[in-house]
């Protein structure tokens, strides 16, 4: 009697097994089939690579001038020529890159850790908690940001804040501003999956609140957060860029993309000597375009509704 | 096993005789509301006035069809909903009054296992982490005796140790009712609500978790509130049954009592609708007529006039007692 039962329970499992695949293994195959995405990731990394990597190549440093070859033209000396002070445009703007990457990978983690705490937590506790935070995310929400950005850019400038020390205050300034659409994502996403049976489970084991959200409930909001975070990236990217190039985000010496187009204010510059503006200009088009196509890639494959796998 | 819950059928007592769960008068209402200000315009009457106690030991069946409050109740005993009135006791202490640190600690004692094993299981976390999990929060064990724990008890609900470190949707449906029960179990718990934990799967499986259930109880002296809608299972496995219809109580009795005596016009029609495994018998299926009424908008006087046979002008206008008619057995109609 009991070991037949046992038999086609086994076959079943092994069956089980066999078809069923984990999340996370059904979204890199999808990934991996959306050539686009694919072709993103590949840009990316290869973005990353020059930027951190390429400068140990180069034979010149950072504030190095060559005097005799100002605003020269790409040459076999200088790949991609040189600035108004001689310095070479090439690794400007792989250290540049450095910086801007750096800032736009740690303002949306700073986004996305307030963002999704907040959410969870308006999410999960309702009343009060949530009326008070979506209140405030409202607030944000209607804050236009570039005029804040800009103000507090000038502010800095006012309080003399060295330029190294700026970049972080920058970070955190982005980051703040940030983190408002995520937090609703994560809120509505919170609000649905605790009506869920399992939820029910938790509260009758008497767990504790701090592990229903963190153990439960946010792992099941992860496939958002990776999107949100992903399109954050190209979005911290593109505002640290268009401040750069205001001169109230990462100023001169400390070379950005954004201040490096900025340098090509001038008529002349602009159109005698595309070198100094197009090289940091397509880096920033390349690298937007190449993370957004990441970004809808992941979407997709982490989206449990899309049934072509 | 199918030996021992054959057993367990003959040494079947109704638990020591002193109520572990007592129920009194318990409602609960679930708000409609409506227009643009979200208006209170109405109640669902979910659960409307129930009265019962489990005696230590037993196991308490309450039956009715789907959308008649059978599982409201059960989540309502162990506050996974907030009562409307009445009083819920555990051991002596009501289950509703109990501050937020107290009721923690009472849930060690009272679990629950779910309908759907499917939902009930959290998708990422393994299942050696689901099982143990609880324990850990209440710090009822140290990390280190943690996996042998769970290990022990996932043996006991007849799952392998390399099971541990799987995720649920790797599990068939049976094998995640056992993950489930493996769960409440795991926390020693006096009481398991059993939430119809077999509807939602195919016969075969049904038996296997149904034994082990019995087995359990056995082995552990657990109490239980076995809810389904299966009448035959309910036979099998519990000491007392109550019938409920939209919301009430309709009778209540030890099970062999209300199998081989049903008084109440609505258990007699439950009843006939049993399948009985013998071709050449002819029975009397009684077919009740319509629809179940809305519990936001239930018939006034007995809840049932409206689809029972017997049905006259008193059933229209007053609300039956509720009697004991003896022999433990509790029955609310005029004609008992």
């Amino acid at each position: 009697m009991e070991q037949p039962e046992n038999r086609t329970e086994q076959l079943q499992e092994q069956l089980k097994i066999v078809k069923t695949e984990s999340p996370w293994k059904i979204a890199v195959r999808r990934f991996a089939k959306n050539r686009l995405a694919l072709i993103g990731l590949v840009i990316l990394v290869i973005m990353f690579l020059i930027c951190f990597v390429g400068p140990f190549f180069s034979q010149y440093t950072l504030n190095e001038t060559d005097v005799k070859n100002r605003n020269s033209a790409p040459s076999s000396l200088h790949w991609l020529g040189t600035d108004k002070l001689g310095r070479d445009i090439m690794l400007r703007v792989m250290l540049a890159g450095r910086i801007s990457l750096t800032v736009g990978l740690v303002a949306t983690a700073i986004s996305v850790v307030i963002g999704a705490t907040l959410g969870a937590v308006a999410g999960f506790y309702r009343r009060y908690a949530d009326t008070i935070i979506m209140r405030i995310a409202d607030v944000f929400l209607a804050l236009p940001t570039l005029p804040i950005l800009i103000t507090l850019g000038a502010i800095l400038s006012d309080l003399k804040v060295a330029p190294e020390k700026r970049i972080y205050f920058l970070m955190l300034i982005i980051g703040i501003l940030g983190w408002v659409g995520l937090a609703r994502l994560v809120r509505s996403q919170i609000l649905t999956l605790r009506e869920q049976e399992f939820m029910q489970a938790t509260e009758a084991l008497g767990l504790r609140d701090n592990r229903k959200i963190f153990r439960h409930l946010m792992p099941n909001t992860i496939p958002i957060i990776i999107v949100s975070a992903t399109l954050g990236v190209a979005g911290a990217i593109l505002t640290e860029s268009a401040l750069s190039f205001l001169g109230l985000g990462v100023v001169p010496p400390t070379p950005s993309w954004g201040n490096m187009i900025n340098a090509a204010n001038n008529l002349i510059d602009f159109r005698k000597r595309p070198w100094i503006w197009i090289p940091p200009g397509m880096c920033i088009l390349i690298t937007v375009t190449a993370i957004n196509l990441i970004g809808d890639g992941l979407r997709d494959a982490l989206d449990p509704k899309m049934k072509n796998r | 096993m199918s030996e021992s819950a054959v057993q367990l059928d003959k040494t079947r007592s109704s638990g020591s005789g002193e109520p572990l769960v007592q129920v009194n008068n318990l409602k609960k209402y679930f708000p409609i509301t409506g227009g643009v200000f979200q208006r209170r315009v109405g109640d669902v009457r979910a659960v409307d006035g129930v009265s019962f106690s489990i005696n230590r030991g037993e196991s308490f069946g309450l039956v009715g069809e789907s959308g008649c409050g059978k599982s409201t109740i059960g989540r309502t005993l162990l506050r996974l909903n907030e009562k409307t009135d009445g009083t819920v006791h555990f051991n002596g202490q009501d289950v509703h009054e109990l501050s937020k640190t107290e009721l923690r600690k009472l849930r060690t004692k009272m679990q629950i296992v779910f309908q759907d094993p499917f939902s009930s299981l959290n998708p990422r976390i393994k299942v050696g982490e689901a099982i143990g999990e609880a324990l850990l929060d209440h710090g009822l064990v140290s990390r280190k005796e943690l996996k042998d724990r769970v290990i022990e008890t996932m043996k006991i609900c007849g799952l392998a140790d390399y099971h541990y470190d799987r995720f649920p949707h790797e599990f068939s449906g049976g094998q995640r009712q056992r993950i489930g029960i493996a769960r409440a179990l795991i926390m020693q718990p006096e009481f398991i609500v059993a939430d119809e934990p077999v509807s939602a799967l195919d016969v075969s499986i049904q038996a296997q978790i149904i034994n082990l259930m019995s087995d359990l109880q056995r082995e552990k002296q657990l109490t239980y509130l076995f809810i389904s809608h299966d009448l035959s299972v309910v036979e099998h496995l519990c000491n007392r049954v109550g019938v409920m219809y939209l919301g009430t109580m309709m009778e209540m009795a030890p099970t062999e009592e209300l199998f081989s005596n049903p008084l109440h016009p609505y258990t007699k029609a439950l009843m006939s609708a049993i399948p009985v495994p013998d071709p050449t018998l002819k029975r009397e299926r009684i077919v009740l007529q319509g629809d179940i009424p809305s519990p936001a908008n239930p018939p006034s006087g007995c809840k049932f006039h409206t689809r029972c046979p017997m049905a006259s002008d008193i059933c229209k206008q007053q609300v039956p007692e509720y009697r004991d008619m003896g022999n433990e057995h509790f029955v609310a109609c005029h004609f008992a």
